[in-house]
């Protein structure tokens, strides 16, 4: 993994501290041509790794970055999924069955068994999660994709209710037909490292919140500080500036010298923002790229 | 000091049951229960996950016996399932709305009062940080005299005519008047109380049959600002629910949805020393503490946590969000409904009590 990952939340709208903001972002992004504006900064600027969304408007930039391989010959996507939005809806529309058959091949096994309002068996749980990811990463077909992450709404969702099988299912499936490496992102980041080694998954890639104020650090930040310094987790670190509340230079500095920590995930919409954040990485986490 | 773990049973495992099953479920002091009607949800999750899954809620409660449930199924339910509940003794986290009928919401805050259990309600707007800030500002005097509110929420629900779920459906406690119109509601009984007079509103369908899709009103208080309501679940261009409350007065303006809460101050208060006159904006990630686990947001977490420290503790009555409470704002949404079915206010017209005479300087008196 790249030190450095650029993130997508600026591009939907999505701002922790302000509507107003998230709106005038969401306005600002409305067109592919906007959001390929700054990813071509970032790119530019030594920043080669996208963490997206399966949102719909990602497969658009997948299209275009596909179709002109001289120029991304290193644009790298890490996806994100589910979108979790995507399956809300359709849940509203048809019910939690009836959105999963919906989802499912038709005429296929598992569209009967859902069809049969009958028992599903582990098998079935198994194939329904499967054609799931294999939906999501359709828009990835031809990419580089080597790590492929579980959202955290969804990852957050299964550990609470103690499905963590889930999880297995996940990486087994993202190893075998994709390649890739399994990753997962969570609020309650020392909570799921357990399940994920009890579920025999080692030295997970986990992307979590990790900053100086402990700010969303659930489960305590000194659980994250033991769990960084175990070993046992290769972290991606997200929200290091815990939305502005700590100074970049600061911020970049403290995340440098955990140890555990591969990465930071990071967000931005202006080039000087971007520029400055690289810069950082390289001063304190050495050149990436 | 070692305590039993306290066993807590989640009824109803829909959008908001499956995420308060997983957060008690994760919560280190809690031994879980879950039930649902859905063969299909307790089908997958028996064979998925450690605890223990029910299908009749009868069933569960005599087999069980938890000693507090969370109530997360369809709004029609409430009722009864909190009645069955409280009878065997147990504490209860009841999704909202609360009741339908505000007279069963009134009955079941006396009978958890009198058997003294730990009664609450899930308004958790209650537990955003922007909007306890503006709570504590509104205690303080900040803006002074408040004459102007303005109480809205908007969202994408309901964006086409579409199949039916018990959401959709009036008699199940469905429509964006329960829904969406119950939160900005609550926060104004929370700051208010039960206002004197509704007029002026209005339940409109916009794609769906039969419920409403967007409610206005007016709503009065005695000694107290008029507020205007604002609600609607068929925008698409909120990409998840929003309410916001704004707030006019005699020292300024106040404005609070979840993510901040902005204050506009005329003149200095005392005992607001944070604050100084122009504007000020605090944000909900400063005024938020973590709890032991986060799904969506730390005020669902807060929520229950508080839920469940208050059993554990042996309170007879809920720190926030008691069924009374609730109760009140299920009282405030008859009043719309039937403000709305006849178009005769209801309610008697606000009485404003005569300011105290305060010595005032006179233009021409020295």
């Amino acid at each position: 993994m790249d030190k450095l990952l650029f993130g997508d939340n600026q591009f939907f709208g999505i701002n922790h501290m302000s509507e107003e903001k998230a709106r005038a972002q969401a306005m600002r992004f409305q067109k592919t041509d906007a959001i390929m504006d700054v990813l071509d900064t970032a790119y530019d600027a030594g920043i080669r790794t996208f963490m997206c969304t399966t949102h719909d408007r990602i497969a658009e930039i997948v299209t275009r970055v596909k179709a002109d391989p001289a120029r991304y010959g290193d644009f790298t996507f890490y996806p994100c999924m589910p979108y979790a939005h995507k399956y809300a809806n359709a849940v509203t529309d048809h019910g939690m069955v009836g959105a999963l058959r919906n989802f499912m091949p038709e005429d296929g096994f598992l569209a009967t068994a859902l069809a049969g309002g009958k028992a599903l068996a582990t098998r079935e749980v198994d194939g329904i999660a499967k054609v799931l990811i294999d939906m999501e990463m359709k828009m990835f077909a031809g990419a580089r994709a080597p790590v492929v992450f579980m959202q955290n709404v969804f990852a957050d969702l299964l550990l609470g209710m103690g499905f963590t099988r889930a999880f297995r299912i996940f990486h087994d499936h993202v190893v075998e037909k994709y390649g890739a490496q399994p990753a997962y992102i969570t609020m309650n980041m020392p909570m799921l490292l357990d399940a994920l080694e009890k579920e025999g998954i080692e030295r997970p890639i986990i992307c979590s919140n990790i900053n100086k104020l402990g700010f969303r650090m659930s489960g305590g930040f000194d659980a994250y500080l033991d769990a960084l310094k175990s070993g046992r987790v290769r972290a991606v670190a997200m929200s290091v500036y815990a939305s502005g509340a700590i100074p970049a230079d600061e911020a970049i500095h403290w995340i440098s010298e955990l140890p555990g920590v591969e990465s930071i995930v990071f967000g931005a919409s202006s080039a000087g923002n971007i520029h400055s954040t690289k810069a950082l990485v390289d001063k304190y986490m050495g050149v990436c790229a | 000091m070692t305590q039993e773990k306290l066993k807590l049973a989640v009824v109803g495992l829909g959008k908001m049951g499956l995420s308060h099953f997983a957060m008690v479920n994760a919560h280190p002091e809690v031994q879980a229960v879950a039930c649902d009607g859905s063969g299909f949800m307790v089908d997958v999750l028996s064979k998925n996950v450690g605890t223990p899954v029910y299908r009749d809620f009868d069933e569960m409660m005599d087999r069980e016996a938890p000693k507090a449930v969370v109530i997360a199924t369809p709004s029609r339910l409430h009722a009864p399932m909190v009645r069955r509940a409280l009878e065997a003794g147990a504490h209860v986290f009841c999704e909202k709305p609360f009741c339908l009928d505000w007279q069963d919401s009134d009955a079941l805050t006396a009978l958890a009062a009198e058997k003294g259990l730990v009664a609450q309600v899930g308004y958790h707007y209650r537990y955003v940080g922007a909007f306890l800030e503006m709570k504590r500002l509104i205690e303080a005097g900040a803006i002074g005299r408040i004459t102007h509110v303005l109480a809205e929420a908007y969202g994408p629900v309901v964006l086409r005519a579409k199949r039916q779920t018990w959401r959709t459906q009036k008699s199940e406690g469905g429509g964006c008047l329960y829904d969406y119109a119950a939160h900005p509601l609550n926060l104004l009984n929370w700051f208010f109380g039960a206002p004197a007079q509704v007029t002026g509103s209005v339940l409109d369908s916009v794609f769906s049959e039969g419920i409403d899709d967007e409610v206005f009103s007016t709503l009065r208080w005695n000694d107290g600002p008029t507020a205007q309501l604002s609600v609607n679940w068929s925008d698409e261009s909120h990409r998840k629910m929003s309410t916001k409350i704004s707030l006019i007065g005699t020292n300024g303006r106040l404005f609070a949805d979840r993510q901040e809460c902005q204050l506009y101050l005329r003149s200095p208060v005392e005992g607001l020393e944070d604050y100084e006159p122009g504007w000020t904006v605090k944000y909900t990630t400063e005024l938020t503490d973590d709890r032991w686990f986060y799904l969506r947001g730390e005020e669902y977490s807060a929520q229950l946590d508080e839920f469940i420290a208050a059993v554990r503790a042996g309170e007879r009555t809920s720190r926030e969000n008691g069924f009374g409470s609730a109760a009140e704002t299920d009282r405030t949404m008859a009043m719309i409904i039937e403000n709305a079915r006849t178009g005769q206010p209801v309610g008697a017209p606000p009485v404003m009590s005569k300011p105290e005479k305060t010595a005032r300087k006179r233009w021409f008196g020295r």
